[in-house]
């Protein structure tokens, strides 16, 4: 049992949906009251990811983020080492990938706000923000509980793009998915069983708590 | 602290309307869906922005696109209670109520909630409410925001008949205890009628006629815009006594009116709504009807429709009275202005929403 790995991916998962929790509050919000010319086409940019192989996505980031890229070689000069095939480089990476995940059920947890519910916070005085905390947010929770949980989960069985850009290096880069795939080309099927068998649980409790918090919450709404 | 309201736009519907509402008084909206009429209240609430607009309160512009002033709807002291409430659904009643307040205040939550009769259900959630209790807690709502215009939209549309009476009655006795501006937007004649002091009758984004209910309902164009059919005179009446088979005896000025299912004690003061469709007119006293009311007047005016009916206009001491009836029966009677005429109301015609109290103002009512 590879514990460096899950950790590491656990850690992984936890920076992931702390970074996308507010940005998909202010992208779901935003894409869910706005109607903009672009919408369709920014719509779709967030989707990308779901659709396209992780190795596609995995090369034009290392391209983005390698060496004698304007942003690789920014990180460089701030801290002294590469963006990719380092824990930030598999950070962003793994942020920019569940974008879909995040803000596509954000959305939908503000779109299901009936307009007039939020036109009667204004005309109680809350402002935007007063308006966002006292009413949007709770009764888009469901949606954002969800969208947190299956960047969560996502993030923790990702395994192409982090590859592609973060290598396998053990307590930097290696997570669980990987260190998986590594006990079984090196024909460790016992490691691999119990680690496939310790993520499967993890992914399984994740998902059964957010379906008990929510059917939770709608009885309280209701 | 009069309300000023002034629209012009010409989308997304055509729009030029300018109206004045005083403290106190409540002024109804009227006209068919798609008029403008909740698109003026939106202008009001800060919800939407025509074209050209200027909303002031007191003096003070809320709105004025000449002056490019434009405060948010959360820095105008509104009260706007939606056609469909919009309740917080995850807060019960007191918390949607102390939701409006600028510090909440648990004990004055529960005295808004007390003033619209939810006394007992401050912990209830919307979805545990019934759909008038729960449009008690929008407009406890809209008042705990301490408004300096109160705007219903569709207020009563979302309830049956019978609740729809008695928030009629309970609007009624509130009035008394507002001194901000109401406007009411409906598409019931008959709420715009019982509930405000004057009206705006307006179509297709523009007035027809602004006036009280009297002068509105004897305007031609303001008939044609409410349809013909919605014509009724409004008579101040006084419950004298409940007989013992269920008829009413009233008070009017045109003498006594018998009608079934009046509520309220002996000097209870009620409006009469009097369908000008329901009265048949006779130039002799009738005798051997059924009819309970006929009352003597005199033909002020004749003015003809587009169609087979006239509208006749009844003088019944200083009380205006309306008959529709069709041209032929009115040549037939030979009937003039200046001429003596009874008119008689069949007692089951005049419907139990059709009659409201007088909102208690302490000033006689119109």
């Amino acid at each position: 049992m590879d514990w460096t790995a899950l950790w590491l991916s656990m850690r992984l998962a936890a920076w992931t949906v702390v970074i996308l929790l507010p940005v998909s509050v202010l992208m779901g919000r935003y894409l869910a009251y706005r109607q903009f010319r672009a919408k369709g086409l920014v719509e779709a940019l967030v989707m990308l990811p779901l659709v396209l192989p992780p190795t596609v996505f995995g090369f034009y980031l290392l391209v983005a983020f390698g060496r004698n890229s304007p942003v690789g070689d920014l990180w460089q000069g701030l801290f002294g080492h590469q963006l990719v095939f380092s824990f930030e480089g598999l950070v962003v990476a793994s942020v920019i990938f569940n974008l879909p995940f995040a803000i596509q059920p954000a959305q939908r947890g503000f779109e299901a706000i009936p307009v007039e519910v939020r036109e009667a916070a204004s005309c109680c005085g809350m402002s935007p923000l007063a308006s966002l905390w006292k009413v949007e947010l709770p009764l888009a929770w469901p949606g954002l509980m969800t969208a947190m949980v299956l960047t969560f989960a996502h993030t923790l069985g990702e395994f192409g793009i982090v590859l592609m850009v973060g290598g396998s290096i053990p307590g930097e880069t290696k997570t669980i998915a990987i260190s998986i795939y590594d006990k079984v080309q090196g024909f460790d099927d016992r490691s691999a069983g119990i680690m496939s068998a310790v993520l499967v649980a993890i992914s399984l409790f994740t998902i059964a708590l957010t379906f008990w918090l929510s059917a939770r919450m709608g009885r309280r709404l209701n | 602290m009069a309300l000023d309201v002034m629209a012009q736009a010409d989308l997304p519907i055509p729009l030029d309307v300018a109206f004045r509402v005083e403290p106190g008084e409540l002024l109804a909206l009227v006209g068919h869906s798609g008029s403008g009429k909740t698109t003026l209240l939106r202008t009001i609430a800060g919800l939407w922005r025509p074209q050209v607009a200027r909303v002031a309160v007191n003096g003070t512009a809320w709105l004025d696109t000449g002056a490019r002033v434009d405060l948010p709807t959360h820095r105008r002291r509104v009260g706007l209670v939606f056609q469909n409430y919009a309740l917080f659904p995850h807060m019960t009643a007191a918390q949607n109520v102390m939701a409006a307040m600028g510090t909440p205040d648990r004990g004055e939550a529960g005295r808004v909630l007390d003033l619209v009769n939810l006394h007992g259900l401050a912990d209830r959630k919307p979805t545990q409410l019934s759909g008038g209790q729960q449009q008690r807690v929008a407009v406890a709502r809209a008042l705990a925001r301490r408004p300096e215009a109160l705007l219903l939209d569709e207020p009563f549309s979302a309830v049956d008949r019978a609740t729809r009476e008695k928030l009629y009655g309970e609007i009624i006795d509130l009035r008394a205890s507002l001194a901000m501006p109401v406007v009411l937007v409906t598409h019931d004649m008959n709420e715009a009628q019982l509930l405000a002091d004057r009206m705006v009758v307006i179509e297709k984004g523009r007035v027809v006629r602004t006036g009280t209910t009297a002068e509105v309902m004897t305007d031609p164009d303001a008939l044609r815009a409410m349809g013909i059919r919605e014509v009724a005179a409004m008579l101040p009446a006084v419950v004298v006594e409940h007989g013992a088979d269920g008829l009413t005896r009233l008070d009017a000025p045109t003498g006594p009116l018998f009608l079934p299912g009046i509520e309220g004690p002996p000097g209870t003061r009620v409006r009469v709504r009097i369908m000008a469709h329901d009265m048949i007119l006779s130039r002799r006293h009738p005798e051997g009807l059924s009819s309970q009311n006929i009352i003597a007047g005199k033909v002020a005016r004749i003015v003809p429709g587009a169609g087979p009916g006239v509208m006749v206009q009844i003088d019944v001491a200083g009380h205006e009275i309306l008959a529709r009836i069709t041209r032929r029966a009115a040549e037939q009677m030979t009937l003039a202005p200046g001429d003596t005429i009874h008119a008689i109301l069949k007692s089951m015609s005049v419907a139990r929403d059709h009659v409201a109290r007088t909102p208690d103002l302490g000033r006689e009512a119109e």
